[in-house]
């Protein structure tokens, strides 16, 4: 029985966690939890990763003499995932600021550790509104878009060129439903009507039922609130059952690599809001050469989010020698931000990232010159005109 | 001193150290929110062979209730911790009276069917924040006397719930009503024809069984300070079965092991592989199940000829 007991410690010992917190302070870690595997994985995924650990190499891979050390995991969209992680890293590793992104519900679960822990987070590729609103911290960034600039820009424009009548499909969470509130409140300011919405689950395949709903409420735009996989789902099977010939599809949220996948004969004509381009300059092209040799895909905006965000970061403790959260934020807040990614984008007082944001239509296969030549610039919005110029009276750091 | 003592003793002394051996709180406090769950579900499946498909439904419901308590309504951790296993023994109560009447497969069915209800109440219900969860729920104090806030508390916190109920399991097993169960499960025509009201009994297994997985359910959501949508559904049933029949159902460490064993797996694998996660798992359950039938500790308990 003795035997029973050496082996049932010995079990114990060798399943738990024995490895030993890290002495603090050796080294800065920076976190990454991303959704490596399901249906956000190919507009931020790995590559989200791989465009940290370019920004860290182009920072010189230490900052005040310490090594940066890099973390990844997969939150497989399942918050709990998400938020038990950061909360591990956080007590574990010592961890001193958390990327993350694609997928709002995980990104709201991490943001209320982030304020728990007092660790900084940049919610990179999430998109709801509600992180720098009802669900605010003070170590919260939002960085890439929200749903608000969203709505501001695709639902607008589709709007303004007479799509007055909406009907929704909604991805069923937190993103889903703050993007379609976003464009369902631009629609109705431009005098515009929302004949209906359906919610569908997260990862969704098979779209049939929602878009005879769709089509059936006649409505003259079908407003896609989803994204990643979802989108390409929902969008080419629409295609399929010819509801795009009389309806026209609002892309409300897209990557360019969606649209890489939808290939341009689907993707024609569609009005897109994005953050972030590959192909806007010589400076994105650059960058965009870079990454296509790692990865073989162009960057999307949250890759270019992530690697700005990264960078911005180790600016901030560089400029004030020293990890401590507070201390960084302030610096982060109050310093203009110009990168690749943004020109003098700025951190509003509730957390987000306002910045430059395109309205973009995709070209047709006519227009189309070279691989992944896919974009042109309809309209280009300021910051203040996609996200409003005052801060969301909903967070509580607002003064009111 | 007997061994069976000396084993007990060391897990203990075990269970007293672990925050100095190096190992994460929190992560050994999900251990034993979900060692407690298995012992629970142990109740039914080791002691009634009463085969639950759908026990997260009680977990993930009292989770859901304590959570809402704690978080909306502004309830002390023990009233929401009691609210929450109310609501499981409710909902016990009311499943396991409908379902009690049946055996083997269709009993499995009728849990589980009950169990999907439960899930999309879940997933549709305002207060229960459908696929976001709810999140940042503060874990409060003991009667205003402990703060639960600190790792270290909430660890002996948890630890001493689970040692009450890990006694109380054995001492429900020992007990007359245990052996009346056991001859249930031997041969129930048998304990009929003895004059037993059967289904009584194996209602009130059930109630039991649901009421102390609540409490697993509801410790998990003080411990981790969320609840999600995984809790309440269909693959945290599989898993707390899995982890009974990994441990050895009918033993009493037994599911305890199993459910160390399966979230160990998911946590280390889940870094390594991410979603392929499951399908590892599951081979993991394919091979036990082809080599050793009676799980860990039943194979050991078979060598040694006895029972631990």
């Amino acid at each position: 029985m003795l035997k029973l007991a050496a082996l049932a410690v010995f079990v114990l010992a060798s399943l738990l966690d024995v490895s030993q917190v890290r002495a603090a302070g050796e080294q800065v870690v920076i976190g990454t939890i991303e959704d490596l595997s399901g249906v956000y994985a190919d507009t931020g995924g790995q590559g989200s990763v791989e465009a940290s650990a370019m920004a860290i190499a182009d920072f010189g891979g230490t900052v005040l003499g310490k090594k940066i050390v890099l973390l990844s995991v997969d939150h497989q969209n399942k918050p709990d995932i998400g938020a038990s992680k950061f909360r591990e890293w956080a007590d574990q590793q010592s961890l001193n600021v958390l990327l993350a992104g694609s997928n709002t519900g995980v990104s709201i679960a991490m943001a209320k550790v982030a304020a728990a822990k007092k660790v900084p987070f940049f919610a990179v590729g999430a998109g709801g509104a509600s992180l720098t609103g009802a669900d605010c911290t003070p170590y919260t960034v939002h960085y890439v878009y929200d749903t608000t600039a969203l709505g501001n820009g695709t639902a607008s424009a589709i709007v303004k060129e007479g799509g007055k009548t909406w009907f929704f499909v909604t991805a069923d969470y937190a993103f889903g439903t703050q993007l379609q509130d976003a464009a369902a409140r631009v629609v109705l300011a431009n005098g515009g009507k929302v004949l209906g919405a359906v919610r569908a689950p997260l990862g969704t395949t098979d779209y049939s039922s929602f878009l005879l709903q769709a089509q059936a409420s006649h409505a003259q735009v079908l407003g896609l609130a989803n994204a990643g996989t979802d989108f390409i789902n929902s969008l080419k099977a629409a295609d399929e059952f010819g509801i795009t010939k009389t309806m026209r599809p609002a892309a409300l949220l897209t990557f360019v690599t969606d649209i890489h996948s939808l290939t341009l004969q689907t993707a024609q004509g569609l009005y897109l809001t994005t953050s972030w381009y590959w192909d806007l300059n010589d400076e994105t092209r650059a960058f965009a050469k870079r990454f296509f040799a790692k990865m073989k895909k162009q960057p999307t905006m949250a890759h270019a989010g992530y690697y700005s965000a990264t960078l911005q970061y180790l600016n901030a403790v560089k400029a004030v020698g020293s990890t401590a959260p507070d201390l960084v934020m302030a610096q982060l807040k109050k310093t203009k931000i110009n990168d690749v990614f943004t020109k003098n984008g700025y951190i509003r007082a509730d957390g987000l990232m306002v910045h430059t944001m395109y309205v973009m239509q995709v070209k047709t296969p006519a227009e189309s010159k070279y691989p992944w030549d896919y974009y042109k610039v309809v309209k280009v919005m300021s910051g203040e005109e996609a996200d409003g110029s005052q801060a969301d009276p909903a967070c509580v750091l607002v003064k009111k | 001193m007997k061994a069976r003592t000396r084993l007990y003793a060391a897990l203990a002394i075990l269970g007293l150290a672990a925050p100095w051996l190096g190992l994460y709180p929190v992560f050994v406090m999900k251990l034993l929110c979900f060692a407690m769950f298995a012992c629970a579900f142990n109740l039914l499946l080791g002691y009634t062979k009463m085969l639950s498909f759908g026990h997260a439904a009680y977990f993930g419901a009292s989770a859901y209730t304590t959570g809402w308590l704690v978080t909306a309504q502004g309830w002390g951790t023990i009233a929401g911790l009691l609210g929450g296993v109310a609501v499981s023994m409710l909902l016990g109560l009311a499943i396991g009276a409908i379902a009690v009447r049946r055996q083997g497969i269709y009993f499995a069915m009728i849990t589980l069917a009950l169990a999907q209800l439960v899930f999309f109440v879940c997933l549709q219900a305002p207060f229960t924040g459908g696929e976001n969860g709810l999140q940042g729920i503060p874990r409060g104090s003991v009667l205003g006397i402990i703060d639960l806030g600190g790792d270290a508390a909430m660890y002996y916190f948890v630890l001493a719930a689970f040692a009450a109920v890990f006694v109380l399991i054995r001492r429900i097993v020992h007990s007359p009503f245990g052996q009346v169960l056991k001859a249930i499960r031997e041969n129930e025509p048998r304990a009929i024809s003895l004059g037993y009201q059967v289904d009584r009994y194996k209602l009130l297994a059930f109630v039991l069984s649901a009421s102390l997985a609540g409490l697993a359910g509801s410790l998990k959501a003080l411990v981790l300070g969320f609840v999600t949508l995984s809790d309440v559904s269909q693959a945290t049933s599989g898993d707390v079965i899995l982890m009974t029949l990994l441990g050895g159902s009918g033993t009493f460490l037994g599911p305890a092991l199993g459910a160390i064993i399966v979230i160990s797996l998911q946590e280390y694998l889940s870094d390594l592989v991410g979603a392929w996660v499951s399908v590892m798992i599951g081979a993991i359950f394919v091979v036990c199940v082809m080599t050793f039938r009676r799980g860990f500790i039943g194979e050991i308990e078979r060598r040694l000829g006895r029972r631990v």
